[in-house]
């Protein structure tokens, strides 16, 4: 029986083999695009995330403006990258809704202090369930919602040079 | 013309690798004695060669010359010539050239030094490290060729990232690969030893220098990196959980493990499967972290570019060398007869349960770092980050960090509970009193920082309990090396704890002349002015941080920009104080004139580093240590036994 144990590591190595030469034949295509796009916002409302800012709901989405929701987290390093991006959107005036996925009150505080905070309001989705229905698949996305409060346009990743001309179209475009 | 000639050693190199690898192995299957006999000096020269051919590409860059396609693509001719010399590795290529050629130097040097092992051990030895350096020189020669020439001859080159424009960049990964190299030989020896069925005290001895000389170096490595990362990113943090970061400890984990487990072998003549299993699992971390960042297959702020080709080629390396290591121990490691036995409650009881705390902080680490390609593959995307990582790993490495104010003081083979516990009162004394000044004094700090601080404190004074009632002047060496580097661990432990648990942090927007506090500081912004440099020009803040009455410090945070590429990056100031460290960073200017100011105060941050200079300090000294000891036993050995095995052919 004693030979049987020698095996497992070559067994676990098989195993990683596996999973890589997976990952290297199908080289995932990283971006998975929402199927909400042209459809109303999905039911949701987030209690508030830190303190001093109102959380976020579905609601809050229709009151004839149009918005970015960015689904984020203190703990994800492109959400950190896209921050300055963010924050120059909430210069020029554009209302950015957050939602924070799975993240804890004092690592917000923190990530807020330290990236600055462009944001009117920030939902708690500690179970990610207002990001799936959402059609996000990862941190951090950016949605824009029309005044009605349907979904216009994604970006899945980080707001950059390259992408933000897009964006701003399509929130021109929301109008 | 130099490219031409570095391409040619490379092949040459190749070649001979090939010759050491065939000719050891027949010599070895047929026990013919000139077979094996050319081993030795096939793999110096090979060695000499490799390292010439890197010394070409080295000249490349510091020519600038641009009809070489890798200088063209990651150099500038108004590079400063450090960094001229330094992106020689900076690269791709480069590196796996760097990575090769310190592989064959030290093939060299085995094959010109190595006394202690049985002859047919150190053959078995260096053919198995032909073998590993063969794939390499396959993957340089056909799939990551650094001496390809560009027709027509560009002007100029395209840069270097600018981020990597720093002197950091210089040692950081050279100390990395150092590192892995020296792991791969500690594998080697390992794979001989398998092959030889020769598992035992001699070969612990062996191996030990190399073990403890990579362990360095990816201490050293994994230093500098966070460090580097800490005051050129600008992000303020000294580990982001990368996978690259990730790629790095796993080995070191493994590394520290062997090294512990290794020292049971040499001295007690135990844990024998185990030993080489470690060496095995060590030389897979190395081989999976060039992986993982070499193929670009996990996503990271690292970002290099993602190539299946050159992926592919890794992996099959991998599969060759892992699968046909792991084969070959379960094969072979059944015939290896079973060492000394022990109490749990002794010294090697001590070092097992670090060997499996080791082990499942790596498991933990490495789960975490593939986790996301798993579930890609089920057609699921996640992000793991540092909830996972801190909550997961942060408690077996407190227990770890438990059994490390113990196991030092006790008895090899068997030892008393009461006993030991006699030995580490003055450390659980100095816990306890910490204890107790941490709830008089700041009962709001998180758990991990809190159990953090007074672990620190107990492994601070308990590192020094071997040394306890012993004549310090006949304490060898390599105690001294253990109390060193078990005190760096509490140190960077305490570092660790205190910046998580105390840390200020403020963003500002402030105005010529305003003031702010952070921490116990006063800063104040003085001016603001353009700067220019060799390849950047910057916006520098002028800051004066004032702490109470003391003297001012002035401090100049920058937000460059580069000219080539056109990319821009932030350098933070940062103010080093006996207590912490105070890191500043400049951002826009908002449109009212104002200017973004980001101010952290760090308490005690710098014991981060300082404390794995002293882990890698004892590292270095416990290696002078040990080789000591090897040439006087040795030196008394010699006597009755004039000719040791390995020197009869030569």
């Amino acid at each position: 029986m004693k030979h049987i144990w020698l095996w497992l590591p070559l067994g676990l190595f098989v195993l990683f083999f596996a999973v890589v030469a997976n990952g290297l034949i199908n080289p995932a295509d990283r971006v998975i695009m929402s199927t909400m796009i042209g459809k109303p916002a999905p039911q949701f409302s987030l209690p508030s995330a830190v303190d001093g800012l109102p959380g976020v709901g579905v609601a809050n989405l229709r009151d004839g403006k149009p918005k970015l929701v960015n689904i984020f987290a203190s703990w994800c390093i492109p959400c950190a990258s896209e921050a300055p991006m963010l924050e120059q959107l909430a210069k020029q005036g554009i209302e950015i809704h957050g939602i924070a996925i799975r993240d804890r009150r004092q690592d917000l505080d923190r990530f807020l202090a330290r990236y600055g905070n462009p944001y009117a309001r920030i939902g708690a989705d500690n179970d990610a369930k207002a990001q799936i229905s959402f059609g996000s698949a990862g941190v951090p996305e950016t949605f824009v919602v029309d005044g009605k409060g349907i979904i216009r346009y994604q970006i899945a990743g980080d707001i950059n040079p390259s992408n933000v001309g897009d964006l701003l179209t399509a929130l021109k475009a929301a109008k | 013309m130099i490219a031409e000639i570095g391409l040619a050693f490379l092949w040459l190199a190749g070649v001979l690798a090939g010759l050491q690898l065939i000719i050891g192995a027949i010599g070895l299957r047929t026990d013919r004695a000139e077979m094996m006999a050319g081993v030795r000096p096939i793999a110096m020269v090979q060695g000499i060669l490799v390292g010439l051919s890197f010394w070409c590409l080295v000249a490349v860059f510091m020519q600038s010359d641009m009809s070489v396609k890798l200088v063209a693509l990651n150099s500038h001719s108004a590079k400063p010539m450090l960094f001229k010399f330094a992106g020689t590795w900076g690269n791709h290529e480069g590196s796996m050239l760097l990575w090769v050629a310190v592989l064959g130097v030290s093939s060299g040097l085995i094959a010109a030094f190595e006394r202690a092992l049985k002859y047919r051990t150190h053959i078995a030895t260096l053919a198995a490290q032909a073998a590993i350096a063969l794939g390499f020189y396959g993957f340089l020669i056909f799939s990551s060729n650094p001496f390809e020439r560009l027709n027509p001859v560009p002007l100029d080159g395209q840069g270097l990232n600018p981020l990597l424009q720093d002197p950091g960049l210089a040692f950081h990964p050279p100390t990395l690969y150092f590192g892995y190299v020296g792991i791969s030989v500690a594998f080697s020896f390992a794979v001989g030893a398998l092959i030889e069925r020769d598992v035992g005290p001699a070969f612990a001895r062996a191996m030990r220098p190399w073990v403890l000389g990579a362990w360095i170096f990816l201490t050293l490595g994994i230093t500098a990196g966070s460090y580097w990362a800490y005051y050129e990113l600008g992000w303020g943090g000294w580990w982001f959980w990368d996978p690259v970061e990730n790629a790095s400890l796993m080995p070191w984990l493994a590394a520290t493990a062997l090294l512990h487990s290794v020292a049971v072998l040499a001295t007690r003549d135990g844990l024998r499967a185990w030993t080489v299993m470690l060496a095995v699992v060590a030389f897979s971390m190395s081989m999976v972290g060039t992986f993982l960042v070499r193929s670009g297959i996990l996503t990271s702020v690292h970002s290099f570019a993602v190539d299946p080709t050159r992926g592919g080629f890794l992996l099959a390396l991998l599969v060759l060398y892992i699968g046909g290591a792991m084969a070959l121990f379960a094969l072979r490691v059944g015939t290896v007869r079973e060492g000394n036995q022990f109490d749990l409650m002794s010294r090697e009881g001590a070092l097992v349960i670090n060997n499996l705390l080791l082990s499942v902080i790596l498991s933990i680490v490495l789960v975490g770092t593939l986790y996301p390609l798993v579930t890609e593959a089920m057609g699921q995307k996640i992000s793991i980050g540092a909830p996972y990582f801190n909550s997961a790993a942060g408690y077996p490495a407190l227990l770890l960090v438990v059994i490390m104010i113990m196991g030092p003081v006790m008895r090899w083979r068997r030892d008393e509970f009461k006993a030991v516990m006699q030995r580490i009162a003055l450390p659980l004394l100095a816990t306890a009193l910490m204890l107790l000044g941490l709830v008089l004094a700041r009962p709001d700090v998180g758990i991990l920082p809190f159990l953090g601080l007074l672990l620190a404190v107990g492994v601070g004074v308990g590192s020094f309990a071997p040394l306890w009632k012993r004549n310090l002047r006949r304490t060898p060496l390599f105690t001294y090396g253990m109390v060193i580097a078990h005190f760096g661990i509490a140190l960077s432990l305490g570092g660790m704890a205190s910046e998580s648990g105390f840390i200020k942090e403020k963003l500002v927007a402030v105005n010529i002349g305003e003031s702010n506090t952070v921490g116990p500081y006063t800063v104040k912004f003085l001016k603001i002015e353009p700067v220019a440099g060799p390849n950047w020009t910057a916006m520098e803040a002028t800051l004066e941080a004032r702490r109470g009455d003391g003297e001012p410090m002035i401090l100049r945070p920058q937000a460059r920009m580069f000219s080539n590429p056109v990319t821009p990056t932030n350098e933070a100031a940062i103010g080093t104080v006996l207590d912490g460290q105070l890191y500043l960073n400049i951002g826009e200017p908002t449109p009212d004139g104002r200017w973004q100011l980001r101010m952290w105060w760090k308490p005690y941050v710098t014991f981060i580093w300082l404390g794995g200079i002293l882990v890698a300090l004892g590292g270095f000294l416990s290696l002078i240590g040990r080789a000591v000891r090897e040439k006087s036993a040795r030196a008394r050995k010699a006597s009755p036994e004039p000719f040791a095995s390995g020197d009869i052919l030569v």
